[in-house]
């Protein structure tokens, strides 16, 4: 491991970081091992995020550096599953809002803190809920929407989830633009988080990590 | 003698604006003829309490109370989304049951569901709308995407129109395409060479474009009659539509369509020079939208939705650096040339309240979403007028008395001595009417000013 390009990466030195990469695969580095000081890195992104040092745009940039260290990495890895990870999340955007910047910090946040995520994209039928739920068996679900209409496509798909006979194995989690306390009792979720980091918390409440 | 609008300090520009809407004209430039001595008497009384409760100089005889819905009044007439886009008569007529039902002081006018065939002839790719990717009962949302690319700014930048023409409209409209093949207005210049420049107007995919933009002008304009027919209508009924057009936050113009969410906050980090400039470039160009629209529709209000400098979106130092100063320039732009911008601060602005105290006092409204509104009037209630907060969540989910408690405890802090306007928080589509109904009568039965 390099704290080195951990240190680079989390206080987002692009080209700093780009270069070490590149300099330690020359000399004949461990391509994994970079990627888990990638990942280091990445953490303390998360962990200065939840501390309200760093906000969106530094978000955004470490992962848009994660992404550039990946390119320079993939040809030296070897295909292979992750390991380590905490515990499996269902996240998907609800059915009829198309809207995806909030789910994909939650779905950036839960990825960096140690989950495995399964993004289900935007406007998602209440049915794939279901079906991501059996195949995957996550333990939990977040579900996200902008508008006032995803308040009902929330509760369908928490009905869906009940009818399903799925219900008690998953805890579900709410989230973005209007939701607040009121809209987690209609919709019969568990829990609603105001933030990406309320998420994360939820998810190792319910998971663990 | 009268001043000259020129020579007018902004205090006086802003009274005469309040005077021309006290003074309102029909389309063909009389007087408006009101349809009862009621009507005008509660059409003056609506502009004098928003007068007051704006200029923070004395309380109004009671809290204003604005209804600013998204697409709440066509679904409360029994229609759908894609029914209020396609049909401007049955669009109009359920704005009009909405404002007679429900009696807000300021309707936002029917333009919000905007024309559906317009959209489909011009081939609109930077929304999604019913039947174009949204189901017919709900509203339109926007597709965020790089529709500038990161190596456009210094385009960008040596001339906005041209690229706005030749780079950014062809992406957002499919029938636009074409434009891309358009010379600069600025090589037109002597007699040698002219006929060059015209030449892509011959070329059959610029005509074609043409022929749809003809065809899409038609269209937007029987949808404007419509619209602005029932403005009309409701403003001889004692209701005045106050807006007068919109603008934006330059950092929202790059940040909402231009570079999008993701791309505007790479730059912030790869090239903070060049977005600097380029928000320096939007500024006059978005004070110029709103004085223009102002001097069309001869209407003060100027409606700015403010996105990306929400609470949490960008730290203290980001919004201090990239967001504020320009902004803050749009809002002083403005107020300088008589308007009342109008900023609807979307999600929270707890952190951004402290800035807005170096505005000018008694020349804003601000619409606020999730923010502290107590906070809010102890931070800046002795520089701008407060408006709003009433939750989407309560509307839809809660019963009268939940909105009768809301409303109580915002007239009893945020109203406490004037200066604010009971309103919602957000655009809101669905909501139980009871609930709209107990928002309004409480207001008018608790907020008088005694």
């Amino acid at each position: 491991m390099s704290e080195e390009l951990a240190r680079l990466l989390a206080d987002l030195k692009e080209a700093e970081a780009l270069a070490f990469v590149e300099k330690a695969l020359e000399q004949g580095s461990d391509p994994l091992d970079l990627l888990a000081s990638a990942k280091e890195g990445m953490a303390i992104v998360g962990e200065r995020f939840a501390d309200s040092d760093y906000f969106i745009p530094d978000l955004v940039f470490s992962g848009e550096i994660l992404r550039r260290i990946v390119a320079l990495l993939e040809p030296h890895l070897k295909k292979q599953g992750e390991s380590n990870r905490l515990g499996k999340v269902i996240m998907g955007t609800v059915k009829g809002d198309i809207h995806d910047i909030g789910k994909d910090l939650v779905v950036f946040m839960l990825d960096v803190s140690g989950f495995e995520v399964t993004d289900l994209g935007i406007d998602v039928p209440v049915q794939r809920f279901v079906e991501a739920v059996r195949e995957t068996g996550s333990k939990v679900v977040g579900l996200s929407g902008f508008l006032t209409l995803a308040f009902d496509s929330m509760k369908q798909t928490v009905d869906a989830i009940q009818e399903a006979g799925l219900r008690d194995d998953v805890k579900i989690m709410i989230g973005g633009g209007q939701i607040d306390e009121r809209v987690r009792r209609f919709t019969g979720a568990d829990a609603y988080g105001k933030d990406a980091i309320e998420a994360v918390a939820l998810a190792q409440r319910w998971i663990g990590g | 003698m009268e001043k000259k609008w020129e020579e007018m300090s902004a205090e006086e520009k802003q009274e005469a604006q309040f005077q021309k809407l006290l003074a309102p004209k029909d389309p063909e430039g009389n007087d408006l003829k009101f349809q009862s001595r009621e009507a005008e008497a509660a059409y003056k009384a609506r502009i004098n309490r928003l007068k007051d409760a704006i200029q923070l100089k004395r309380p109004p005889d009671r809290v204003p109370v604005a209804l600013f819905p998204s697409m709440f009044p066509y679904m409360y007439a029994g229609m759908t989304v894609q029914e209020a886009m396609y049909d401007y008569e049955k669009c109009v007529a359920g704005y009009k049951k909405f404002v007679l039902d429900f009696e807000p002081d300021f309707p936002m006018g029917a333009a919000g569901p905007g024309p559906g065939r317009f959209y489909e002839i011009l081939d609109y790719k930077l929304y999604s709308w019913p039947g174009h990717g949204v189901a017919p009962e709900h509203s339109y949302q926007c597709n965020e995407g790089e529709y500038m690319k990161a190596e456009e700014y210094d385009l960008l930048l040596s001339d906005p129109s041209f690229y706005f023409r030749n780079f950014y409209l062809p992406r957002v409209f499919g029938k636009l395409a074409p434009w891309n093949m358009l010379p600069p207005l600025t090589g037109i210049l002597e007699m040698y060479g002219v006929a060059f420049n015209f030449i892509p107007f011959g070329l059959p995919p610029v005509q074609d474009a043409y022929k749809a933009l003809f065809e899409a002008g038609a269209e937007a304009l029987k949808w404007a009659m419509a619209v602005g027919g029932v403005d009309v209508e409701l403003a001889t009924l004692g209701f005045p539509n106050i807006f007068g057009g919109f603008s934006k936050a330059p950092f929202d113009v790059l940040g909402d369509t231009l570079r999008g969410t993701r791309g505007i906050m790479i730059d912030m980090y790869r090239q903070p020079d060049k977005l600097l400039k380029a928000l320096e470039a939007l500024t006059p160009i978005m004070i110029g939208l709103g004085l223009g629209a102002a001097q069309q529709t001869g209407k003060p209000f100027i409606f700015m939705p403010l996105h990306k400098g929400a609470d949490g979106f960008l730290s203290d130092a980001q919004y201090k650096e990239f967001y504020w100063p320009t902004f803050k320039q749009v809002v002083l732009g403005l107020i300088e040339g008589g308007c009342i911008p109008l900023p609807a601060a979307e999600g929270g602005y707890n952190t951004r309240l402290k800035y807005l105290n170096e505005l000018p006092k008694g020349k804003t409204l601000w619409m606020f979403d999730q923010t502290d509104m107590a906070a809010a009037k102890e931070t800046v209630g002795d520089t701008i007028c407060l408006l709003g907060n009433v939750p989407s969540s309560l509307l839809k989910l809660g019963t009268p008395d939940d909105i009768r408690d809301c409303v109580k405890k915002l007239i009893d802090t945020a109203g406490k001595g004037g200066g604010y306007v009971m309103g919602n928080g957000a655009f809101f589509d669905e909501a139980k009417p009871e609930n709209v109904k107990a928002m309004v009568a409480f207001t008018r039965e608790y907020g008088v000013y005694k």
